[in-house]
């Protein structure tokens, strides 16, 4: 307070010629000190709090891949009878249904950070776009989980039997929809991952300089064939890091899984048969689990946890250095 | 264009200005409009997702949107009637229980980020582990906080799915006030030095201040990231059909409500579950809004 103080009673001492500026005292330095060594405590939590994170995931993992090892990546079965438990089909589902989401999502994605940054929209109709991709990124997943119930699930099964019953040999139409299933699951969480992937899309193609712009088109380009031959390109590694950071997004969703999915143990290309993903495995077993079955669900959590860290720190790496490079331009 | 209408008065010149118009029937051109038109239909699809939704919690949720439904606890089963108040209390408590922890940490953490040691080694790590938290699964959290606070105080509390949402808090503040104290300008930081203020005190008088409408967006939209999670809270806060008496018991939350009541058979428990749904969109875009006008560039 007293910087303030100073600074408001100081306008008329200029002219007796003191100065308001005065090197510190000696409580001041103290407090300087301590203030510098509390904000590096709170930067160091965070560095404990993820080690602790690994450490205690890790830490109840322990028992349980001392008893079933590596073949519990590779083993089809959840029996908690005979205590045998494996999560290939878990694995399975969530990187199929995390793959399909983003091929949706990402690419409606990419098309919104587009159409949205490339002049195509007056500015009131790109702000209507833009509130919608954030209002979706608002959203709660278990309120989409609800309304994937209540409205997907029943408004694509015309079309899924029909596909069923007219092409039962395609393997991705082997099974009907019974309710449900992998479609309705990836279509929520295409989703749920497009405003992320719309968002860092949109931030690397603004972070592309104007006058590479203006060169492509002084060159006598078409709109699109200057988005799509310069723009885009010059943007990709920004545009790819937002499908790694959606696809890490997609790995970790878990509540409109768990709602959609039907949560079955089976390792199927069928996109109307039900599946199960780490995540939601998780999210319908945990709760009621004991604690043989607990044991195998924090190793099942360390995998997820794996799979999750390895995408995301490869996303935010790529991120970090496409800013960097693209800032110095 | 095809043919270059005569124009008498240009005489020689004609020959050598280029068309610089260009014909739509010509293939590349054609491309351009296919792609536009393409662009705007997927543009369009991608609102009807959101408009069905809303839709959806208006009509289905709207409808039982009363005192009643805000304010009495759950009934069981068959019974009909009924509310969600208990939930909308335990998602307040245990937001609040994750700012409690969150935004002192974070915000402490964001100004060493920001203006103590911007380049520092620790400073570096923090800020890379944040950026990778901000992907970090929700029910890890769940499983991390059951793993050090359930397991360890023996019982399902509002603290343990505190303790869950904070986790996920704490990177979207730290991210968002290191980048609002980074927009002070350096002048005024660098005059407080210059008057003799220690770095303490800078942070403290000009920075802190003069950043503080930015930080909050930052935490107000923390706060709404978290009210809507629900798998950090299965298996922490868990469930519960009363009022919450103490912080150390389960305690019901709209989100886990949701989740419960959406796979009942009973009408009644689906129509509160699309209220709750309602309840909790709006508090989520309340959040929302208020960040965004809070955030409004003013300097």
């Amino acid at each position: 307070m007293k910087a303030t103080h100073s600074f408001k009673s100081g306008g008329p001492s200029f002219a007796a010629g003191q100065s308001i500026s005065k090197p510190p005292s000696q409580v001041e330095r103290f407090v300087d000190r301590w203030f510098y060594r509390a904000a590096m405590v709170g930067a160091v939590l965070v560095l404990v709090l993820i080690a602790l994170i690994l450490w205690e995931i890790g830490g109840k993992a322990v028992p349980a891949i001392r008893d079933y090892g590596l073949a519990f990546l590779t083993k089809t079965s959840w029996n908690v009878q005979k205590q045998d438990f494996g999560i290939l089909p878990q694995i399975w589902g969530t990187l199929y249904s995390s793959f399909l989401a983003l091929a949706i999502g990402g690419l409606v994605g990419i098309v919104l950070a587009i159409f949205l940054t490339q002049d195509f929209l007056p500015s009131r109709v790109a702000l209507v776009f833009r509130t919608i991709i954030e209002m979706l990124a608002a959203i709660p997943s278990v309120v989409f989980g609800l309304w994937g119930i209540f409205v997907v699930i029943p408004a694509i099964r015309p079309a899924a039997d029909w596909l069923h019953s007219h092409f039962p040999w395609i393997p991705f139409f082997s099974s009907s929809l019974s309710g449900p299933g992998m479609m309705p699951a990836v279509l929520v969480l295409a989703i749920m991952i497009l405003p992320t992937v719309a968002a860092i899309s949109q931030d690397a193609l603004h972070l592309v300089p104007f006058k590479i712009k203006e060169a492509a088109y002084g060159m006598g380009t078409t709109h699109w064939e200057a988005i799509l031959k310069v723009l885009v390109p010059t943007a990709a590694t920004g545009i790819f890091s937002a499908l790694v950071l959606g696809f890490g997004r997609a790995l970790g969703e878990t509540m409109a899984l768990a709602m959609l999915i039907g949560n079955s143990n089976q390792i199927t290309l069928s996109l109307f048969s039900p599946a199960n993903t780490l995540a939601s495995l998780m999210a319908s077993n945990f709760p009621e689990a004991a604690e043989v079955e607990r044991r195998a669900l924090m190793y099942a959590a360390l995998v997820l946890l794996a799979i999750t860290l390895i995408v995301n720190v490869l996303g935010t790496a790529i991120l970090t250095r496409t800013t960097r490079r693209l800032a110095e331009k | 264009m095809t043919d270059i209408p005569h124009r008498p008065n240009m005489g020689s010149l004609s020959g050598m200005v280029p068309d610089l118009r260009r014909n739509i029937f010509e293939p590349r051109a054609l491309w351009n409009v296919i792609l536009t038109g393409a662009a705007w239909i997927i543009a369009i699809i991608a609102a009807i997702p959101l408009a069905s939704v809303l839709y959806m919690l208006f009509v289905t949720g709207g409808a039982r949107l009363n005192w009643e439904t805000l304010t009495e606890l759950p009934t069981a089963g068959f019974e009909m009637g009924g509310g969600i108040g208990n939930a909308i209390l335990g998602t307040i408590v245990m937001v609040a229980i994750a700012s409690l922890f969150s935004i002192p940490i974070g915000i402490l953490a964001a100004i060493f980020l920001a203006e103590l040691a911007p380049a520092s080694p620790i400073a570096t790590a923090t800020r890379f582990v944040s950026k990778v938290l901000t992907g970090f699964p929700s029910i890890l959290a769940g499983v991390f906080s059951y793993a050090a606070v359930v397991v360890i105080m023996g019982t399902y509390s509002a603290v343990a799915g505190g303790v869950a949402l904070a986790i996920l808090m704490l990177p979207t503040v730290i991210l968002t006030a290191e980048e609002a104290m980074k927009m002070v300008p350096r002048r005024m930081k660098d005059a407080a030095l210059g008057m003799g203020c220690t770095k303490a005190q800078s942070v403290w008088l000009v920075t802190l201040p003069t950043a503080l409408p930015s930080i909050m967006t930052g935490v107000i939209l923390a706060v709404a990231r978290v009210a809507g999670e629900s798998a950090p809270l299965l298996f922490t806060a868990l469930f519960s059909n009363y009022w919450l008496r103490n912080l150390t018991e389960p305690t019901a939350s709209l989100s886990i409500l949701i989740f419960n009541f959406s796979s009942m058979p009973f009408d009644n428990q689906i129509e509160l579950a699309w209220t709750a749904s309602l309840v909790l969109v709006l508090i989520v875009l309340t959040f929302n809004i208020l960040s965004r006008l809070l955030g409004r560039p003013k300097v």
